[in-house]
């Protein structure tokens, strides 16, 4: 396991990440040192309110970091344009589509926005990389389908596509698998895991699914109110790192089967 | 492809359509011309010297105007409620009705609060004019600073709305203290009206309408994006607050010059993206745009002609005929297809 490539696509040197308003400072956590190399799929997890969603808004430029450094492709967040951040970089969030009413090809054609002229339209390669990212991920059937006739795994799947036809290095993805039943979680998770090799982009996205991202993840990054550690998931194990993740109070984590389990 | 060929036959229909209502447009009125004077008017030769004045000078430039109305507002609604991600918001959330209003308010009914300093310029249509003008682009000016400021568009709509309500509290105060004849005259400019301009005020209308149209071409990528929500238009390499500045500009230009030569035509700017997604069935701004652009000018060419009751010698006000016409077209389609596309 691991990457045989060092190339180095997302790295952050003692980051710290938090709210900073005129007069006061909230620190969310610090000291964050992350590397994630070609073709790895990272999985970031932690208790609810740690601050996944704070690190994955700094590291994508929705909000701003309080000091530290972050490195897309060994240059600085702050030196992307818009544009130029727009095609090393591409996201699926939480929030819904302010619009459904477009056609899947419609929404996934979009991720070719920052290639496409002032008025957007698509040349031949644009339209043979939409094709190729619906087959990757096997929604060619859907193509024709409007985004309010889809399920929950259906968009979810869609909105990937969207990402890898945007073409970029890297892939951030805020909580993929909410919503979805259990097979619809490990068969999105195990299509990032595919992607990752197949394509060798660099895929990170944050989860409340541990014990799948232990067996399909290269790397975990896990936050706790302590520290930001990441590492393979076998050494995380061997560290007890995850035993330090939730209170003890109601749940425990067991190193044999790699998941929790409820205490008795 | 098979709704490359649907939008093209569509596109095909509208075109011709609204030949044929530009016509019948220019055909109605209180003189009845002949329709082969009307052609020989238009393509340069005169049969009659009175129906070619009639044509040229007071027909053709109404029916230009209502082209221009018709679409500018249709265009301006649909940036608005993608924009804003709001299938109630048309050209006028932005407080330009409002400020428009409060300019004329002030010109018609602000001499008796005044006294006699305005009374002389009383009479001029250009008055009235450069009133709504003025009042259109200061409300506009501190719509523009503040969207400037603020991170959400929704509070953008939020304060449009105040600006409306404190404007609209300004004229009921100046109209309590009103004559009946200063009252009626501030009515009628709320009416609306497409007729009355000079070759020389449609020019002007023209250029700026025409600046407004460029601006919300270079918008369409930036709109299609938008329909993804704000977030991810930004992670599609969009600069979030200049094409919000771009997309309020282009709709002030448009919805602003279009009030304060028409007056405040209402519904139009509501109803027409709302049809067109309906008949065209696509969120696409690269469609949507041209059509509602055709179906705005289509539309109001229709209202103006019934407004101008054939061959009689009463217009009835344009604001009334567009909400009659509009207004059971919208309910009937979403009534009919059963689902709301936004």
């Amino acid at each position: 396991m691991g990457a045989i490539n060092t190339d180095i696509v997302l790295k952050t040197e003692d980051l710290a990440i938090g709210y900073a308003s005129k007069n006061e400072r909230t620190l969310i956590g610090s000291n964050i040192n992350i590397e994630l190399r070609k073709g790895e799929l990272v999985g970031l997890i932690g208790a609810n309110g740690i601050g996944k969603s704070t690190l994955l808004r700094s590291l994508t430029s929705v909000q701003p970091k309080l000091s530290g450094n972050i490195l897309i492709n060994n240059k600085t967040l702050e030196r992307y344009s818009n544009l130029g951040l727009a095609k090393v970089l591409s996201l699926v969030l939480t929030e819904p589509l302010a619009s459904k009413n477009l056609t899947v090809f419609e929404l996934v054609a979009l991720g070719r926005q920052p290639y496409t002229n002032w008025v957007g339209s698509f040349s031949k390669d644009d339209i043979d990389i939409v094709n190729q990212a619906l087959s990757q991920i096997n929604i060619e059937a859907l193509k024709d389908k409007k985004c309010f006739e889809l399920s929950d795994g259906q968009l979810q799947k869609a909105m990937i596509a969207r990402a890898l036809a945007q073409d970029t290095d890297l892939i951030i993805l805020d909580e993929p698998t909410t919503h979805l039943d259990m097979y619809h979680k490990a068969y999105i998770l195990k299509l990032l895991q595919k992607l990752a090799k197949e394509t060798q982009k660099t895929i990170l996205f944050s989860s409340h699914e541990i014990d799948l991202a232990i067996q399909l993840c290269d790397k975990l990054i896990v936050m706790t109110d302590k520290n930001v550690v990441s590492d393979e998931p076998c050494n995380l194990i061997s560290k007890g790192t995850f035993d330090t993740l939730f209170p003890e109070d109601l749940i425990a984590f067991d190193a044999n089967t790699g998941s929790f389990r409820v205490k008795k | 492809m098979q709704t490359t060929h649907r939008y093209k036959f569509i596109f095909l229909a509208l075109i011709l359509l609204l030949l044929f209502c530009f016509f019948v447009n220019i055909s109605l009125g209180s003189v009845s011309i002949p329709n082969a004077a009307i052609f020989n008017s238009i393509f340069g030769s005169i049969d009659n010297n009175s129906w070619h004045h009639i044509i040229i000078n007071y027909r053709f430039p109404k029916a230009l105007t209502a082209v221009m109305v018709g679409s500018g507002l249709g265009i301006s609604g649909l940036m608005m409620q993608t924009l804003f991600r709001n299938p109630l918001a048309g050209p006028f959330v932005l407080g330009i009705t409002s400020g428009a209003s409060l300019g004329v308010a002030i010109v018609t009914m602000g001499t008796s609060l005044f006294g006699g300093l305005l009374l002389g310029l009383l009479a001029s249509k250009w008055t009235l004019v450069m009133a709504a003008t003025l009042g259109s682009f200061l409300v506009l000016l501190t719509v523009l600073i503040v969207s400037t400021k603020v991170r959400d568009a929704m509070a953008i709509l939020i304060i449009g709305l105040m600006f409306g309500s404190i404007s609209g509290a300004i004229v009921n105060v100046l109209s309590y203290f009103s004559s009946a004849e200063e009252l009626q005259q501030y009515f009628f400019w709320g009416f609306g009206s497409l007729g009355n301009l000079s070759w020389q005020e449609v020019l002007i209308l023209f250029v700026l309408y025409a600046i407004g149209i460029l601006l919300s071409l270079t918008a369409i990528k930036s709109l299609n994006s938008l329909l993804l929500g704000e977030n991810y238009a930004k992670s599609l390499g969009l600069n979030i607050k200049k094409s919000r500045l771009l997309i309020i500009i282009s709709t002030s230009l448009l919805a602003g010059t279009i009030t304060a030569f028409a007056g405040p035509i209402a519904f139009i700017g509501l109803a027409i993206p709302h049809i067109t997604r309906q008949v065209f069935n696509t969120s696409n701004h690269k469609i949507l745009l041209p059509a509602v652009f055709l179906f705005g000018a289509v539309i109001m060419l229709i209202c103006d002609s019934i407004a101008q009751l054939p061959s009689s010698d009463y217009t009835l006000p344009i604001n009334a005929i567009t909400s009659l016409i509009g207004a059971p077209v919208v309910i009937w389609l979403l009534v009919r297809k059963r689902k709301m596309m936004f």
